[in-house]
């Protein structure tokens, strides 16, 4: 391709505190509207904002984690604007002197490792929520001041599936911090994309879009890969970009204009009189830093050190904090030096379960000794593969074990060559022309006959017993 | 007895020895409203007659006994209408009280049930833009009782109210004290709560009391002090008993004379009157010295960037979504913007207009540096000059208000006339520190004069002791005007 993709990305995140970012009202989701509001929160006249000292920690401890300097001295600032969404006419935002600057971020992509810088990290209040029906619009003030940590990538990501990447480990690394639920599709994790192209081996960056109202981490990539072609499609046929906000939308798979440049508002920012500026003392920035855990990439290292994972499973394991727990339980407790076994289970038939009940792997309910328990049936062959994956079904359906599980449904498998030889007797001769077949050359014959008799034993029967029996029999 | 005349203090007095009880003085009051509320118009909307029922419910054991305290329209009173005297907030009554309100009803105040008048947001210095039309000077009223709380000081001064709580923004109380003969604090910028003050600049604003006598304001002033964890900006610092400063005694006291307050734009005879004031405090002892506040000839630029541009953004709450006036003119039904534009176009007066255009423009892309950071930078100059003066001055006397109260109309076509009106009060609220204004004589048409005392920040009780030992020394306070 002719053109290289530039893309900085804007990623909002609701903090998870008790209450609001300037008042005492709740954050709860999905109340009734207008429930959770004060006079504070509702812009009144007279009342003053009170900063919740959690936000603020909050904020310090993702600035840790994305490795930016932390300002000892942040303050906050007023962006001026109208919108029947925002209460005060201003939204109380942090200009020149965020929480934390000059971070980055490493992620991981097919083709290796890459870093991408972190601008700033900065809070503000979240505003309302418009509805619109029919033809009166009206207002839901419960989300006014929910605390809101903006974090400001630098343009250096050069495709949809960087962004989408390093979104995915961002997510990833916020929700080991305990401190935001990062839930796109409720709005608790919002991203917005400047996306400019320029000619291979340009170094100045071409004029940018920002797109807007991307819901979810495949519409960010789909809405990425629409924008980039967009441009390119425009500029091949000698038009320009013309820098302005863009919004996606996802039904017909287009961006298209919502506002230009020249429609740009002047924000009017000044230093909020509210709120004098808070200190952050080294002390305090000390304490913070010892609260934040292993983070992911730090685990997965450890994992391969110390479990001999290989890099691609210990990455997925580590994804979100509760999983990489569990699945570090398991392995702990799985017996043996070989941790494979473990591994492959939980990589496997566990996370696809967990995936099609939309669980995490730990709200699977099984403990990690039941889950080894299981694993030896398979391994010592008792019972085969396929049976294993049905046993676990059912652990996770029932809450049962799988030594009760097996003995209760019969499942254990048939290694006995002379309970065996009669199924297979019986087979061979029913499939007199599959004999024939094998015996001409064609192995395939082989793998259904085995198939025949694992049918006619309900799965039960030992596959690799039942082939070499076979094959003694038909040689 | 007429108790309306008396202080606060003295009708406790009265009180604690069984002589009257707070109702008498709710009866009295009232009659005085009746018969001089036409001519001065000290409260919103006329004082209507049987709406001024003071609380009957009194605490007998709370410090205030029921008294009523008279409040400005820009202070949140619960249930109560507070409307800054402006269109926009027409009908507004706040779900909450101001924590200053809090404060006193806890003390056993009662509040008055009518708001005092005022310029419109607080912006003027004569209490001539507010919607419900100008306040009089009870001394001659002909002239303006001087603003933003004009109200507030007129209905104190004519007897009209016991005592009142302002708001000083740049000499909002300081201003309108001195120019109807009353006593008026403006308190370190942190000292009292701006919680339910609907604010003007929320960097300069602080509630302050205006009384008939220094003890009332000590009194008040210790009521309504102290770190509210509602304002981030109250600072937690102890509120002293302030009532050991009454005391008559300056002796020693060094004071400073800034002398770029006593030269161009003064009116002769208020510069005779503080003269003669400092005089009469040296004879009591106090010792003066001549010093430079060198930045003093920026105050007002500053304060117009500064005080105008949170004013653009304080005021933009009031947009017609949520409460007080919404235009129903024409396309403000169902388009947004006319909705905003004829709303605030219709809500807002003059003034208000003119002050967040302002405001907007000094904010904007392109002039912020020139104008609102450069205004930040000579406000650290201005607080700079009273630190060093500080250094080895307990206070500065300056007078209140260049000249005495100038006649209705006369200003009110000049912005920048009428801007100059606070000259010399201003500096203590970019600078954050205490200011007090005391009444110090008469011109020889009868208008009061006042003596502005400024203090290091929190530094009321010397201001406190000086003002005391003044007005105990002199016959001014006692004084009442002929209505």
């Amino acid at each position: 391709m002719k053109y290289e993709a530039v893309i900085g990305l804007e990623v909002h995140v609701q903090l998870k505190t008790r209450t609001k970012i300037f008042c005492g009202c709740s954050t709860e989701f999905g109340r009734d509207p207008n429930s959770q509001v004060c006079p504070v929160c509702l812009g009144f006249p007279g009342v003053l904002p009170v900063l919740n000292k959690t936000v603020l920690e909050h904020a310090v401890k993702v600035s840790l984690a994305l490795d930016c300097t932390v300002q000892e001295y942040t303050k906050f600032d007023r962006k001026n604007y109208f919108y029947p969404d925002l209460p005060k006419d201003f939204q109380i935002s942090q200009y020149d002197l965020p929480v934390g600057r000059n971070g980055f971020l490493d992620i991981t992509l097919e083709g290796g490792e890459k870093r991408v810088g972190i601008l700033r990290v900065h809070l503000e209040e979240d505003a309302g929520k418009l509805i619109h029906k029919d033809d009166v619009s009206l207002v839901d003030f419960n989300r006014t001041g929910v605390p809101l940590l903006e974090i400001v990538s630098l343009p250096e990501m050069y495709s949809p599936e960087e962004a989408h990447a390093y979104l995915t480990v961002l997510k990833s690394v916020i929700e080991y911090l305990d401190v935001a639920d990062c839930d796109m599709e409720k709005g608790s994790l919002r991203c917005d994309a400047n996306v400019s192209i320029r000619p291979h081996g340009e170094k100045a960056l071409g004029t940018k879009t920002e797109v807007k109202n991307m819901n979810s981490f495949k519409g960010v990539k789909d809405a990425l890969a629409y924008e980039i072609e967009r441009q390119i499609e425009a500029v091949e046929n000698g038009e320009k970009i013309v820098q302005e906000t863009r919004l996606w939308d996802a039904k017909n798979g287009k961006t298209f204009s919502m506002r230009s440049k020249e429609e740009a508002k002047d924000y009017r920012y000044f230093p909020e009189p509210d709120l004098p500026p808070f200190i952050t003392t080294q002390e305090q920035i000390r304490k913070i830093k010892e609260t934040i855990p292993e983070l992911p990439r730090e685990k997965a290292a450890r994992f391969i050190r110390e479990y001999g994972l290989c890099a691609y499973d210990a990455g997925i394991l580590v994804f979100s904090k509760e999983d990489a727990d569990y699945a570090e339980e398991c392995i702990r407790q799985y017996p043996g030096e070989n941790k494979k076994p473990v591994v492959n289970w939980l990589i496997g038939p566990l996370f696809s379960e967990a995936n099609t009940r939309n669980r995490g792997l730990a709200a699977l309910g099984i403990p990690p000794a039941r889950l080894a328990e299981l694993i030896d049936f398979v391994q010592s062959e008792q019972i085969s593969n396929l049976t294993g994956k049905a046993v676990l079904t059912e652990m996770i359906d029932t809450q049962g074990t799988a030594p009760e599980i097996i003995k209760h449904k019969n499942l254990v498998q048939i290694s006995d060559t002379g309970s065996l030889e009669t199924h297979i007797e019986e087979i061979l001769r029913v499939n007199a022309q599959s004999v024939e077949s094998y015996k001409q050359g064609k192995s395939n014959a082989l793998m259904f006959l085995v198939g025949q008799v694992m049918k006619k034993t309900q799965g039960k029967a030992n596959p690799k017993v039942v082939q070499e029996l076979l094959k003694k029999k038909l040689s | 007895m007429e108790l309306a005349k008396l202080t606060c203090h003295e009708l406790l007095d009265l009180i604690k020895d069984r002589k009257i009880s707070s109702e008498h003085i709710g009866d009295d009051l009232q009659k005085r409203i009746q018969q001089n509320d036409p001519k001065v118009r000290a409260y919103v909307r006329g004082a209507q007659p049987g709406g001024l029922e003071v609380s009957s419910e009194i605490d007998t054991q709370s410090i205030l006994k029921g008294i009523p305290v008279t409040v400005k329209d820009n202070i949140c009173t619960e249930g109560m209408n507070t409307e800054c005297c402006s269109r926009i907030l027409e009908g507004f009554r706040p779900p909450y009280d101001a924590t200053v309100i809090k404060k006193l009803k806890e003390a056993g105040a009662s509040i008055f049930p009518v708001k005092a008048n005022m310029d419109e947001f607080a912006f003027g210095s004569s209490t001539e833009n507010s919607r419900f039309g100008p306040t009089r000077n009870p001394w001659d009223i002909e002239r303006v009782p001087g603003g933003s709380s004009g109200g507030a000081a007129a209905a104190v001064a004519a007897d009209e109210a016991v005592w009142a709580l302002g708001s000083d923004t740049g000499g909002s109380i300081r201003q309108p004290a001195a120019f109807c003969g009353v006593v008026g604090l403006k308190p370190t910028y942190g000292r009292v709560s701006r919680y339910g003050l609907i604010a003007f600049a929320s960097s300069l604003d602080q509630i302050g009391p205006l009384t008939k006598d220094v003890q009332d304001c000590v009194l008040l002033t210790g009521i309504i002090a102290g770190y509210d964890p509602r304002d981030s900006t109250s600072v937690d610092v102890e509120v002293p008993d302030y009532t050991r400063a009454l005391v008559k005694d300056v002796k020693g006291l060094r004071v400073g004379i800034p002398k770029e307050y006593f030269v161009e734009g003064i009116d002769p005879e208020v510069k005779s009157t503080v003269e003669a004031a400092i005089q009469k405090l040296k004879d009591l002892g106090i010792i003066c010295k001549e010093i430079s506040l060198p930045h003093t000839r920026y105050a007002v630029p500053v304060y117009y960037i500064i005080a105008t541009a949170e004013a653009s953004s304080n005021l933009a709450r009031f947009d017609g979504v949520q409460y007080g006036y919404r235009s129903r003119e024409g396309k403000a039904k169902n388009n947004l913007i006319e909705m905003y534009t004829k709303t605030r176009g219709e809500g807002f007066g003059q003034e208000a207009k003119r002050r967040i255009l302002l405001g907007t423009f000094v904010l904007s892309h392109g002039y912020y540096e020139a104008y609102y950071l450069r205004a930040l930078k000579v406000r650290t100059l201005i607080k700079r000059d009273f630190d060093d003066v500080f250094k080895d001055c307990d206070c500065v006397i300056t007078p209140t208000s260049p000249t005495p109260a100038f006649k209705i109309n006369e200003r009110i076509e000049d912005p920048l006339k009428m801007y100059l009106s606070d000259l010399y009060t201003i500096s203590a609220n970019l600078a954050g520190i205490p200011g007090i204004s005391i009444p110090c004589g008469f011109t020889s048409a009868g208008l009061p004069v006042g003596l502005q005392i400024l203090a290091k920040p929190f530094g009321e009780e010397t201001l406190f002791r000086a003002a005391y030992t003044y007005e105990q020394n002199t016959p001014w306070h006692l004084q009442k005007p002929k209505l």
